[in-house]
Order: structure tokens, then sequence, then C-alpha cells
């Protein structure tokens, strides 16, 4: 459970056990990110074939996934408020007492067993301190390496001595995967004995007893400088000035940015070519259909606006699954997000058609024009100008709805400002430059149908 | 030509609106119908048109015949009138997303299949004929009120009906325009086309109608001179 900027930090040496690990069984390794209580899930899934990211060895887990020897082991350790008196120092002491931690976790398990009332967090480890540090916690029971690097670093926090239970880090597979498997307690089993583990522990500050039993290796530490602890704490213990930030960090991140902003569009009008013409047969369905078709018109409608967008995602992505059909992440994301927008949409154009006098039907008729004829060439037409300004509003809702992907692995806007303001805890300057990202994106568009609608409605000027 | 005999329309659950309604207007002559409001007049109209069905009697047009078969149920066969029987709303219902002369070519291109080039030769021919030559590309919000009327009874033309019917054809406009709509009136006449204007102005055609009817109680009647 490395913290994510750990990611811009290569050199020559492995820096990560992923690196190492890897490069010892000679493929490349690609990371996919995704939410840390979901990794199972996603593994299971067949997203990735590896899930290395602080994943607790726990006999239960064996019935979900194939697990590799411990390749790390630390302390529970706990965290109180400097300055509180009443705080907590041990087990028995947590009963009733708010503390937070990581989901599914050990920590979880052991703070539920002690009386405490547990407060998980989805979103990361920033949260967790975040809310001791404003007393809507009392405590954080959280592993040895996240307590180093969140807690020990800030002058607001204590951290109690002693251990309250032991965690061990391994490296999960699919169930079937043996030959895998065997591969990699292989390759752990050389980086440790070569000590390639164990440089790369200590260079981060994380090298300590537990560990060193495990591995067998109790020789005395040689090196004593975490170098790349030291860099972590020197960036993230004093954000340097605005100006500075916006001069020197911003323009380096937006790489990054555009990245996200690329998948954020893509996915949105992947997602609106799906809702348009979809929107369009459901709204033309309701409005002029037999009565059975207008039946599931309204009935997919009802549905998809009143079921959370994030359920239906889940039950896509997870779900389908279950019944033989997996899809790829862009493509789950798309299709969901595509599938509920067409119902808002069809309701829009629904607005648009009722919104044209039911006398320009009959005027059509009287024509002799059919309905589909007098929809094509006097309703239709009429009722897109209507339309216009509530799609628009949608669709700028669509681009900031597309950040609940984030949730099946796709890095878009949203993800990676979240993932870069943990990292760096400029969650105000970044939060500034992904808000103009979004504008970006939205204005020019909301521009763009204000003039196709200025042109559509020229005709009813009078003079 | 139009010759309706023994028509009633029946609205569900309802008395009759009307009932043994029967008479002919000949091709190229004007006929009036007066009535006091909700007499039934606009219903006439719609059947006439096709737009709602009848329940007995017998509609006869040079090129077709409906005969009502009296089942309540059955809501289609009526719509064959539609385009054989011209329609000038009293509302006029141009479509104000298209000029003039598209409200005049939509249906004959759709319905009829013709060549845009045909269908615009024949709607400036009928745009010219009622004084609108230079508003063909004109959309309805710039056209006054006789303007528009005119666009309507052109676009109704251009489908070729044998009878062409007008609701309330002034109620719309201004009083001073009731010469104009006279005037109209007179000059759609030299197509040869039947004409049926239901009006409340018992007046309005005095001097051009050839037969002039009363609907009142459910029953149409030839009006006393």
């Amino acid at each position: 459970m490395l913290p994510a900027s750990c990611a811009g930090a290569r050199t020559r040496k492995a820096v990560r056990p992923t690196d190492a690990l890897a490069h010892e069984l000679g493929v490349r390794a690609r990371p996919i990110q995704a939410q840390w209580e979901l990794l199972l899930e996603l593994l299971g899934r067949g997203d990735f074939d590896v899930a290395l990211n602080g994943i607790e060895a726990a006999p239960e887990k064996e019935r979900v996934c194939r697990l590799s020897r411990p390749y790390y082991a630390a302390a529970e350790r706990l965290t109180v408020r400097r300055d509180d008196a009443g705080a907590p120092t041990d087990l028995g002491a947590l009963r009733g007492r708010a503390v937070g931690t990581l989901p599914s976790s050990l920590a979880e398990r052991i703070l539920a067993r002690a009386g405490a009332v547990v407060r998980t967090y989805e979103g990361g480890q920033n949260e967790i301190y975040a809310d001791l540090a404003l007393g809507r916690t009392d405590a954080v029971l959280l592993d040895a390496p996240i307590t180093r690097y969140y807690a020990e670093i800030d002058p607001r926090f204590r951290v109690v001595d002693g251990a309250f239970g032991e965690v061990r880090y391994a490296v999960a597979m699919r169930r079937d995967d043996a030959a895998l498997a065997a591969a990699i307690d292989d390759a752990l089993g050389t980086l440790a004995r070569r000590g390639v583990l164990r440089g790369i522990y200590e260079r981060w500050g994380l090298w300590n007893a537990e560990t060193a039993t495990l591995l067998g290796d109790l020789a005395p530490s040689t090196s004593t400088v975490a170098e790349a602890f030291e860099a972590w704490r020197a960036a993230v213990g004093a954000l340097p000035p605005f100006l500075t930030r916006l001069r020197e960090w911003y323009p380096r991140g937006q790489a990054l940015f555009v990245r996200g902003a690329l998948m954020t569009l893509a996915l949105s009008f992947v997602a609106m070519g799906l809702a348009i013409p979809l929107g369009v047969l459901l709204a033309l369905a309701r409005t002029y259909g037999a009565s059975p078709l207008r039946w599931l018109a309204t009935g997919y409608i009802e549905f998809m606006r009143g079921t959370p967008l994030l359920v239906q995602l889940v039950m896509l992505y997870f779900g389908l699954p279950e019944l033989g059909v997996t899809l790829d992440p862009f493509i789950a994301g798309a299709l969901g997000l595509g599938l509920n927008y067409a119902a808002a949409e069809a309701e829009n154009y629904r607005a648009g058609l009722e919104s044209v006098p039911a006398a320009q039907l009959e005027a059509a008729w009287a024509l002799n024009l059919s309905t589909a004829q007098a929809v094509r060439w006097v309703v239709g037409p009429q009722a897109v100008r209507v339309a216009i300004p509530p799609a628009t509003n949608d669709f700028i809702a669509l681009l900031k709805d597309s950040s609940l992907v984030s949730l099946i692995t796709l890095t878009e806007l949203t993800k990676t400002y979240v993932m870069l303001a943990n990292a760096t805890r400029d969650h105000l300057g970044l939060g500034l430059v992904v808000a103009l990202w979004y504008l970006a994106i939205g204005l020019p568009f909301a521009r763009l149908a204000r003039r196709a609608e200025l042109r559509l409605g020229r005709h009813l000027r009078t003079a | 030509m139009l010759r309706v005999h023994d028509l009633e329309h029946v609205r569900d659950g309802a008395p009759p609106t009307f009932s043994g309604v029967s008479f002919e207007i000949a091709a190229g002559s004007v006929a009036t119908i007066a009535g006091a409001s909700g007499a039934g007049k606009t219903t006439l109209l719609r059947c006439l048109a096709g737009l709602e069905p009848f329940q007995r009697g017998t509609i006869e047009l040079p090129t077709l015949q409906v005969v009502a078969n009296g089942d309540h149920r059955v809501r289609r066969g009526h719509e064959r009138l539609r385009g054989h029987v011209g329609l000038v709303f009293q509302s006029l219902e141009l479509f104000p997303h298209l000029s003039a002369l598209a409200n005049c070519v939509l249906a004959p291109m759709r319905v009829h299949r013709v060549s845009r080039a045909d269908a615009e030769r024949r709607a400036h021919a009928l745009l010219e004929q009622l004084g609108l030559a230079d508003k063909a590309d004109a959309f309805p919000a710039r056209l006054s009120g006789g303007q528009r009327q005119r666009v309507a009874i052109a676009r109704a033309l251009a489908m070729h009906p044998s009878v062409l019917l007008y609701d309330e054809p002034t109620s719309a406009l201004d009083p001073s325009l009731r010469a104009e709509v006279v005037e109209t009136l007179r000059r759609v006449r030299t197509t040869g086309v039947a004409q049926l204007v239901v009006t409340h102005d018992a007046t309005l055609a005095d001097g051009l109608a050839d037969a002039r009817f009363t609907l009142a109680a459910g029953a149409l009647t030839p009006t006393a001179r």
C-alpha cells in the first residue's frame, strides 16, 4: 500500500516490489487503477492477473483467490491526537470510541472485536487522518507503513507505542492460476534471499522487525537513510506557496490531466452517442406507440431514472459476469452511462414532442401524411429546438457523472484529481485545476448548443 | 364536387352530434354552413376531411366514395378522404419551421412522390394566384394574418383536392379583411374546386354562395333567404 506518488519516482534500481517481481518473472507490469476493497473482485473478474497492493494474507481470502507467500509483515499501529488528554491507548479503552480505518482490513476486525465504533473510508488514507485531526474520530488503527507515511510526519498526531496485531501482505492471484502462483512464490523467495526486497523496504523506510523475521534476514541495517521516505516527507511536509505550485507543479501535472480529460471526453461522447438514438426511440414509443410499447418504454425510463447510476454500473460490471458476460471496462462504463442517460434524453425529447400543438399533427394528417411522416417532417423538427437546452444540461451532467466509472478501474478527470490530491495533499489548488478542466470541456459545448438553438429558432422571429 | 348523404356522427355515449345530413356542392361552386357555437360545424368538417370517423352515411367525391360501416370500433376507412378534401383550419396550423413554399411542397413530395422541381413549380403558381408571389421564402411568423391564411389555402390546393373546406375563415382576422377573404374565395372558385365555408358570419358570402345551410339541433337545413 505504497503512496500513489511512488509511481512517478522511478530510478534504475527497482523502487517497488511490483517492479522487482516483474523483473524477476521476466514480464512488464501494467498497473491498473482500482479501489482497494474491490481488488479481489476485479481479480476474479479477469481485469488483471495479479493484485499486489497491501493484500492481507488471511485464511478466509483463500476462498476467493490464491495467495502467494507473504512478502511483508507489519504491526497494526494506533494513532491519536497529540492534544487529546483522554485519548485511548490500549485495546480495552477503544470500546465505544469512534475509530477510523480501511474497510475489510485486519484493523477493522480487531476494532470490531474490541467493541469500537468503526468508521471505514472508501476514499483513502488522507480522509481517515483528516477526520481524526478534526475530532470526528478519537483514534485511527492502521498498518505500520500507512501510519509511518501519514501519521508520523504530522505533528498533530501521536502514534501509540506497541503493536495491536500483525498483518502480512501477500500477492493475490486467481484460484486456478497455480503455475503463476508457483512462479511468484519462487521469485519472491529469490528476491528475499538476494536482499532485493530489503533494499526496497529500507529505501522507503519500511524495513521492520516483523519483516526481518518473516524473510529470515536478521542482519542489522546497513543503510540508515530512507531516501525515498525522506523525499516524500519533504514533498508533503510543506506545500509550496500557491504561486509556486501554479508556476511549477501544475504545468508538470497537466499530462496526467490531459489523459484524464481524454477519458472523460471519450466516455461522454460514446455514452451520448448511445443515449441520443435510444432516447429518440423511447420518446417516440412513449408518445406515439401502441399500449404495450408505451408501457415498455415507460418502464425502462422509470427504472433507469429511479435507480442510482452507481448501482447500474456495478450490476453491469460485476453482475453480468455471473451470467457469463464480461465487459471491457470502457465498454461497461460507456454502456452504463449511455443506457442511463437514454432515459433522461427520452424525457427531454418527449417534452419537446409534447410542446408541439396536437393540431400540427392533425394538419399534417389532413394533408394525408402518415403519422411517421408527420413526426419526421412536422413535429420532430419543432421538438428538437425545445429539447436542446435540457439535452445540453444533461450532456454536461454526463461529463461529470462519468467520474463514477473510476469504480470500474477507469482513470478519468476526477480520479486523476483525487489521486494527485491524495499524493500531494494539495486538494484546494488541484481542485481548481480540475474544475477548470471541466469548464474548458463543458462551456464550449454549451455555447455550441445555444447557437444551434438560435439557428433552429430563427424562423420564429417576426422582424 | 362533394356529395354527402344521410351523414351521422356519434361520439361514444352521447346523442348524435348530427344526423341525416345530406347536401351536394358542384365543382366550382361555393356553399356556406352557419350555426351557433357547439352546433357541430367543426365536427362535420373534420368528418369530411377524414380526421374523424362517422357512423352512418356516405361521402362521395369524383374519385372516391366512403361509406360508413356503422361499427364504432372501426377507426379506418374515413382516412381515405385525407388529401382529397382540403381543410383550412380555423387556427391555420401552418408549419412554423417551414417557409411558405416549403409548407406547400411537403405533402405533394412526401405523399404523392412528386419531384421537388414539379412540386415547387406548382406551389409557386398557387402562391402567385393567391397574390403571394413575393412571399414564397418567408416563414409564417413574418406574414400577416391574411397572407398566412392564403398560404394555408395554397398548401391544401397543392394536393389537388376535389373540395376545400374552411373553418371560420374570418374569425382570426381583422374585420377589415373580410373583403379580402371573399376575394380569395372568388379566386379559388376559378380553379374549379368546390368550396364549403363554415362561418357564424351569415352574410359573409352573400353574392358569392351558390347554396347556404344552417346546422342546428343536429340537422342541416337550407337557409331561408
